[in-house]
Formats: structure tokens, sequence, C-alpha cells
């Protein structure tokens, strides 16, 4: 039962609540970087690796750091202590220490991963999806770790479809006809509507 | 640059949303109502002025590579009181707009000005720069909000505007309007026809 809902969270958090179609959030490197797949898609694992990270860590900092009463842990007097108007602080210092980590780590154990994720890395800090993230955990108030790493991992995984996507979309539309004012920027804005509209069709999936 | 320049360069030829594309996430996600974006509008605009004047204040004695994580704390302590006023004085908006208050942090909108003009200016320079800015993002916010209030809900910041009259003859709301893609879709028009009166800025 409970890897069922695991699953269900999982597969909600790729289709129906999209990072890019439900919410926009990293709509900002979306459109940046989405002009080649391969490129596209070495944002869209660096992403995903970062939520997967950032999420669980955010999770446990909410809960038995930031949350009314989750101090409690440290004695009888902490039990009213609240400190959820740091939340933002906190987790914004998360994202961008585990994006410096993550930093480290590949360049230590895979440079060829580092070589080709490049100056993704670092910019992922001010990703929005990223923070959007840990925002939504805090918002839907997660049962587990185990929940949010799951709900961390899917949203990442849910990005980095729709960034492989539009980019080979993109791909193919630069031997087609766009009106002038139109080229660029603003029919890619109209296929991410097009897209959305499609994506709306797993609305009420569940398994 | 003149400080007029400063100040109504972001209005149209500079525009954050639909010419420089910063700031999309948010300015997509609240405007399915007009009374959230113009919320919005008016928090990001307090947000990126003052964080302007505050780096461009610092802006000398800030270490090159730890900029970054300077800007964020700068940032971040200000959207904490904007969320934190939003709650005492808008608790409903506060509601509707839940975490992209939060996302005002990342929004690229204030980070990009802080790289390109704080770092180097001087206070209000960067003060001009920041209000210029945060209403070129607003006026696109107040804009995509007025249509997707007005054809999906008939309604304008909660008031019926399209008489009762219509919909006895058959008009009927479009429910498509309110939904997130179409934000999308009304931008791409906005940045049509934005480009078919400024060719310069057309692509290619």
């Amino acid at each position: 039962m409970y890897n069922m809902e695991s699953l269900n969270l999982f597969i909600k958090s790729i289709f129906i609540d999209n990072m890019i179609f439900a919410y926009f959030l990293g709509m900002c490197s979306y459109l940046a970087v989405s002009k080649t797949v391969k490129t596209s898609l070495g944002l869209g694992i660096a992403v995903t690796f970062v939520l997967t990270l950032t999420v669980p860590v955010n999770y446990l900092l909410e809960n038995y750091i930031l949350k009314p009463g989750a101090l409690s842990w440290l004695g009888e007097s902490f039990a009213d202590v609240d400190l959820s108007f740091l939340s933002l602080i906190f987790f914004i210092a998360v994202v961008a220490s585990m994006v410096q980590l993550v930093e480290m780590v590949v360049e230590r154990f895979s440079p060829s991963l580092y070589a080709s994720l490049g100056i993704f890395l670092p910019l992922i800090a001010v990703n929005c999806a990223i923070l959007g993230g840990s925002l939504f955990m805090q918002q839907r108030a997660f049962d587990s770790v185990g929940t949010a790493t799951v709900y961390g991992f899917g949203s990442g995984i849910g990005w980095l479809l729709a960034i492989v996507g539009i980019a080979a979309i993109r791909e193919k539309l630069a031997y087609s006809n766009v009106p002038a004012p139109l080229k660029g920027i603003g029919i890619t804005f109209i296929i991410t509507g097009l897209m959305g509209i499609a994506f709306m069709s797993f609305l009420g999936i569940k398994l | 640059m003149k400080n007029k320049e400063i100040l109504l360069g972001p209005l149209s030829k500079n525009n954050p949303v639909i010419v420089q594309v910063l700031g999309i996430c948010s300015a997509l996600a609240v405007t399915s109502k007009l009374e959230p974006s113009i919320v919005m509008a008016l928090s990001v605009t307090v947000v990126v002025a003052l964080a302007n004047v505050v780096i461009s204040l610092l802006r000398n004695t800030i270490p090159n590579s730890i900029r970054i994580i300077v800007q964020l704390v700068v940032v971040a302590a200000l959207v904490i009181v904007v969320d934190q006023v939003l709650k005492a004085f808008a608790y409903d908006v506060s509601k509707q707009l839940s975490v992209f208050v939060g996302l005002i942090i990342t929004n690229c909108i204030v980070m990009g000005r802080l790289e390109a003009f704080a770092l180097s200016h001087r206070p209000w320079e960067s003060f001009l720069d920041g209000i210029g800015n945060g209403i070129g993002y607003g006026l696109i916010l107040i804009i995509v909000g007025f249509f997707r209030e007005l054809l999906g809900s008939g309604t304008l910041l909660g008031f019926q505007v399209i008489p009762e009259i219509c919909y006895e003859w058959g008009y009927q709301n479009n429910g498509l309007m309110i939904l997130p893609p179409m934000a999308l879709i009304v931008v791409a028009c906005i940045i049509w026809i934005h480009r078919i009166y400024n060719k310069d800025l057309q692509e290619k």
C-alpha cells in the first residue's frame, strides 16, 4: 500500500503537477537553455539530481527545526518556538550550499559528467524549480522523508521531460516558416502552452 | 545613461518580461486574476528597488567570489519582510499567491538587475532601475491578468463587468483562459504585437 502511494505521487508529480506546465517553475532556464537536446538533457539531469537531494534535506529542516513546535526534541521549554518565518532563508541557503557541494563531488568523482554539465550546475541555485520544490513540500506537509524524496525526484523528472521535449521541437522549428515577430521566444511560448494543454489530459489519472 | 532613460527604458524597449525574458515563472503563475497580479507586481517592484539600493551601497565591500550568496541573503531578507507584511494586511491574496511570494527570491529579474546594474552603479540610479524594471514587469502582469480575468470569469477585481444580458443571449465565459497554458499564449500574443511595432527586437 505504501509503495503504491509513493508510485502514485511519483506519477502525479511528473505528469499532473508538472513543474513547468502546471506551475511555470524554472521557466527562465527552460527558455534560455532549450536550443539543443544535448545541453537541455544535461541541465535536466542536474536539476533532477539537485531536487532529489534538496527536498528531503529541507524536509528534515522543516520538521526538526522550523515548524511550530518542531524544536520540542531539545526539551520542554522549546516546544512553542515557531521559526517558520525563517524557512525561506534556510531553504535558499540549503539549495545554494547543496549546489556547491554537488558541484565539488561531481568534479572530484566524475570529471566527464562535470565537463558535460559545465556552467549549468552553478546556475541551478537560482532556478525557481528547486526552491519551488521545497516550498511545495512545506505546503503539502508530506508524512515522511521517503515521500519527500519521491516528490523531489518526480518533479525533477517532470522538468527534464519538459525541457527535452521543447528542445526537440525547437530543433525542428529551425526549418519552419514562423512569422517574423514570433520567431524565437514568441513561438516557444505558444508551443509550451500547447504542450501544457496536452499534459492536461493526464489530469485525474490515479493508480 | 540619463535617469529618465533608466526609469522608462524597461517599460517597453527593454522590458524585463517580454524582451529580456526574465521572471517568467511568477509572471505566468499568478495572473489568472487581476488582484493577485497587482499585488505581485507591487511586491516585486518593492523587492527589486530595495535590493538594488542595498547591493549598490555594498558593492565596493562585497568580495567578487561570494557575491551570489550575499545577493541571495539580501533578497531573501527583503522577501521575508514582504511575505510577512502580505500575511498581515492582505491574507486572502497572500493565500492565493501561495509559494510564489517566496519564489521572488529566485525571480531572475531580481538577480539579473543586481548582477547587471546594481553592482556597477550608484544607489539612486539603481533605485530608479529597480522601480523601472518592477513597473515594466508589473505592466505585463496586469495586462495578462486583465485579459485572463475578463475573458475567463467575466469579472475584473471580482466585480462583474460583462452584463447579465449577454449571458442570457448565450455568451459563455472561456474557462480555458483560467487554466495555466493560456497564460503562455497570452504572453506570446503580447510579444507578437510588441515586436510588430519594434522591428529591431525581432530575431534573425
